[in-house]
């Protein structure tokens, strides 16, 4: 079994900051301190008239994958409480498959 | 990987380690329009931490920032309320001694009573805001304890949230439909009948941000992203959501019913309506035809100052889709065009077929169809005499024959002014901010209610409301403090009390207390049980409150194309429960009432087209009531975490017009009318449209002085000192909240002399 990791599918996250917030509290991290972190592209027109407006949730290096609560059996939070449901966690080699069910999106293997 | 059910239980409540774990659900406060499903992780009586509980199936365990943050910043925060507090110092000067209970219950009877002797008890007024767990509570204390018909909604113009488009759908289908997102039933996506929409239409909302009227706006998502719906969004802006669309279209705020009615041309001119549907269960389809006839995509086009061929493009996607769905917001009400404009939106739903349907729009009730709303206990403590007295319904008597018993709060503000035909005596508020929020034209409001002799305010916090206006202040308790129940559409929800804070009370407990106190011979309750189990009872509901308690919640899915079925009417006909028993394309009930009955379009009062002289000083179409991610209204900016995210009031604009006013992104800004200004800072952002600003609103800085003349610094970056009063539709339904004109200068020491705040508090003394 390979190491454990977050699958994101980025074409549907909205930026809504959950995982953000979810993440501040589990770790208690305070103002101005992110693990999961999201960046943003956008909005920007692109040559076909049409918009980029992409949110990106990225572990940043505070994020441990909530070890605590993946040893309890929890998954973590900002996977629980993701509002678009576009998070998953598991065996990198489980998280393919969602990537191929699944366009614009990515795996983070931490 | 799913979640662990050995962690995640679907019994109510169990131990974890040093833990209570209580299944729960979320509905104030602080709020929001949901109800999600959570779990309380309690110790030692108190709340240590919440997660979303991945076993609701009304939010599947998501949550949002707000209730992710709610534990330190909202249940256990220290700076809450927990006393009744007796004002001791003159009105503002935020001082207060506290009380007990019994005290404060002793100064509200006696001046209730002396209303009653002196006037009548329609003298007494009770305002909420909007739609948290204080939905029925307030109208039926008002009526029960009170006595009185005027229930209100904290001066909110036009009754500018949801009455209107409820008004109006019961005048064409029968009731509001929302869009199905397999909500009726816990089997949810999975259930059998269920079809994702083909296409959906957003229109006047950003429901990711919103989760407005009961519907998780995330639900769009699900259905994008396992559904493959597509989108179409009708917005000034481009939003997330647009950006996924295949159609934006951008029309100038208050113009949304021409574009409405340009596609119900196109899906009648070219022939793309449901024929069947039509035929079968529409009434007026040919009153219909005629008047849309030259209701063209270029008349709207023009109107709108969008392009035709993508209002042409949008209504042949959205007639395609079998199904598609509609998902609509409070823009629709924000405009004296409302009514009409909702009108459209309904007759576009109906003649493609899409009413009722899996994955279009579901005529939506609670599943035990009791009145859980503002009528809730109307007719059984106030006679038709008392009825009567319903303030504004001789004027706007759609308000009698509309979705909810409301007293007009346009209205209700002239009569604080004039005191004709009698004076206010006494004003009751809870869950209700409204000089920060949604008084429209704020510094009046603040004014007017200066001239009630008693205002009690009813809240978490003292809110700038309270400290300006009120002589008492009552500490209320929040979500997981109270034994309630939901029936704001579906499923039926229970609330139940979990911990203790201070002294607070719920706004149930509240209304057992003065009800019986001031009606107690007439009350059909002694406690809060009997009076959640008879709320329930008085429309003959198939459970007790007591049993729905250890159900935690309850669906009751009536299924589809129940037009057919005969669940629509209470005579069990097939059918709409409309005059016609038909979905009414032309509106009989409208028509009777002497409005529009069929889909019509007008400028708002003051635009670029109908106020050229006012257009020519004041060159930006204004709309306002930005919605955040932190905050629902003015909740939220006391909580650290929240305002990390957000520090301060921002209003959305095109860089073009940006450069031609010389306003850079980041720059306190000046947003002024004829009516007041307010400053807040410019975000440059190329997707809103050109000629348009969008305003925050709702905004207080509790960390700074709270007495007047600050109170909270919320007069200075107030959107509703440019808002207007007393302008609403034929209907007495909708105002321009969302479509005014403005300039805007960038804000500099010289021309930030006199303050809004100062001339706020001059006013205030020059009528003192």
């Amino acid at each position: 079994m390979s190491a454990n990791g977050l699958f994101i599918n980025y074409e549907f996250c909205t930026g809504c900051h959950s995982c953000e917030v979810a993440c501040k509290k589990e770790h208690k991290l305070p103002k101005g301190q992110f693990g999961m972190h999201v960046l943003q592209d956008g909005p920007r027109q692109m040559l076909d008239g049409k918009w980029e407006f992409t949110y990106i949730p990225y572990p940043s290096h505070q994020c441990d994958l909530c070890t605590e609560r993946t040893a309890e059996g929890r998954l973590p939070t900002c996977v629980h409480h993701c509002q678009a449901g576009v998070m998953e966690y598991g065996p990198l080699e489980e998280l393919v498959k969602y990537a191929e069910k699944y366009p614009k999106s990515m795996i983070y293997s931490l | 990987m799913k979640f662990n059910e050995n962690l995640y239980r679907k019994e109510k409540h169990w131990k974890e380690g040093e833990f209570d774990v209580y299944r729960n659900m979320q509905w104030t406060g602080p709020g929001c329009h949901e109800g999600c499903g959570v779990l309380f992780y309690v110790k030692d009586g108190k709340v240590d931490h919440i997660e979303g509980d991945p076993n609701d199936e009304f939010s599947r365990g998501r949550l949002c920032m707000r209730c992710l943050n709610m534990v330190d910043e909202a249940i256990n925060n220290p700076t809450r309320l927990g006393h009744p507090l007796k004002r001791v110092g003159k009105r503002g000067e935020n001082k207060w001694e506290q009380i007990s209970w019994d005290e404060a219950y002793d100064m509200i009877e006696e001046h209730v009573r002396a209303a009653w002797d002196e006037i009548g008890p329609e003298a007494i007024v009770a305002l909420e805001g909007t739609g948290r767990n204080v939905v029925w509570q307030i109208p039926l204390l008002e009526y029960s304890a009170f006595k009185s018909p005027n229930f209100g909604c904290g001066f909110l113009s036009g009754d500018s949230c949801y009455l209107p488009r409820c008004s109006a759908s019961v005048g064409v289908m029968g009731g509001p439909a929302v869009v199905d997102c397999g909500q009726y039933d816990p089997r949810r996506y999975d259930n059998p009948e269920y079809k994702f929409p083909e296409v959906i239409l957003q229109w006047g909302c950003n429901a990711v941000k919103t989760n407005a009227d009961g519907f998780l706006g995330h639900w769009l998502v699900d259905c994008m992203k396992e559904g493959g719906s597509k989108l179409i969004n009708v917005d000034p802006r481009v939003t997330w959501m647009g950006s996924r669309a295949e159609y934006n279209i951008q029309p100038r705020p208050g113009t949304d019913a021409a574009v409405a009615m340009a596609m119900i041309n196109v899906v009648i001119e070219e022939d793309l309506y449901d024929h069947d549907f039509v035929e079968n269960w529409c009434y007026g389809f040919d009153a219909l035809r005629d008047e849309m006839k030259d209701k063209t995509p270029e008349w709207a086009a023009e109107i709108a100052w969008v392009d035709a061929e993508d209002i042409r493009g949008a209504a042949r996607l959205y007639a395609s889709g079998k199904p598609s769905a509609f998902h609509w917001g409070l823009s629709t009400d924000m405009t004296p065009n409302g009514v009409g404009q909702a009108h459209a939106f309904m007759v576009l739903e109906g003649i493609t077929g899409n009413v009722d349907v899996p994955g279009g729009n579901y005529l939506a009730t609670g599943p035990y169809g009791v009145d859980a709303l503002y009528g809730c206990g109307y007719n059984y403590f106030i006679s038709p005499e008392l009825q009567e007295k319903r303030i504004g319904v001789e004027k706007y008597p759609m308000h009698k024959y509309g979705a909810a018993a409301c007293a007009v709060g346009d209205e209700i503000l002239l009569q604080l002014e004039t005191e004709q035909p009698y004076q206010i005596k006494v004003m009751y508020l809870a869950g209700t901010n409204p000089i920060v929020n949604m008084a429209a034209e704020a510094p009046r409001v603040y004014k007017a209610m200066l001239n009630c002799p008693f205002i009690v305010v009813a809240d978490m916090w003292m809110t700038p409301t309270a400290t300006a206006c009120a002589d008492l202040v009552l500490p209320v308790a929040m979500s997981c403090e109270r034994d309630s129940f939901r029936e704001w559409w579906t499923p039926s929800r229970a609330i139940t009390k979990i911990t203790q804070y201070e002294e607070a009370k719920s706004d149930e407990e509240i209304l057992v207390d003065l009800s019986l106190r001031l009606n107690g011979d007439n009350v059909p309750w002694h406690d809060v049980e009997s009076l959640l189990n008879w709320v329930l009872a008085k429309d003959n509901a198939p459970r007790t409150w007591t049993e729905l308690k250890d159900m935690m919640y309850e669906y009751n899915f009536q299924g589809y194309r129940r037009y057919e079925s005969g669940k629509l009417r209470p005579d069990g006909q097939p059918g709409f429960n409309t005059m016609t028993g038909k979905l009414e394309l032309q509106s009989c009930l409208l028509g009777a009432l002497g409005y529009h009955d069929l889909p019509y379009f007008e400028e708002p009062p003051e635009s670029p087209v109908s106020a050229p002289e006012l257009y020519k000083e004041y060159p930006l179409v204004l709309t306002t009531g930005k919605r955040h991610w932190e905050f629902f209204h003015s909740e939220h900016r006391n909580m650290p975490t929240m305002r990390e995210f957000r520090p301060e009031p921002t209003f959305d604009i095109n860089p073009v017009d940006a450069e031609k006013y010389g306003i850079e992104d980041g720059q306190w800004v000046w947003i002024e009318n004829q009516r007041g200004r307010c400053r807040q800072i410019a975000h440059l952002v190329p997707t809103m449209k050109e000629g348009t600003i969008c305003a925050d609103h709702g905004w207080s800085f509790p960390e700074t002085e709270e007495a007047a003349p600050n109170l909270q610094g919320i007069w200075d970056v107030n959107i509703n000192n440019l808002t207007t009063q007393c302008v609403v539709g034929e209907t007495g339904y909708g105002a321009p909240y969302r479509c005014l004109l403005c300039k805007i200068y960038p804000v500099t020491e010289e021309n930030s002399k006199v303050t809004p705040t100062q001339v706020v508090a001059q006013m205030i003394a020059d009528a003192e």
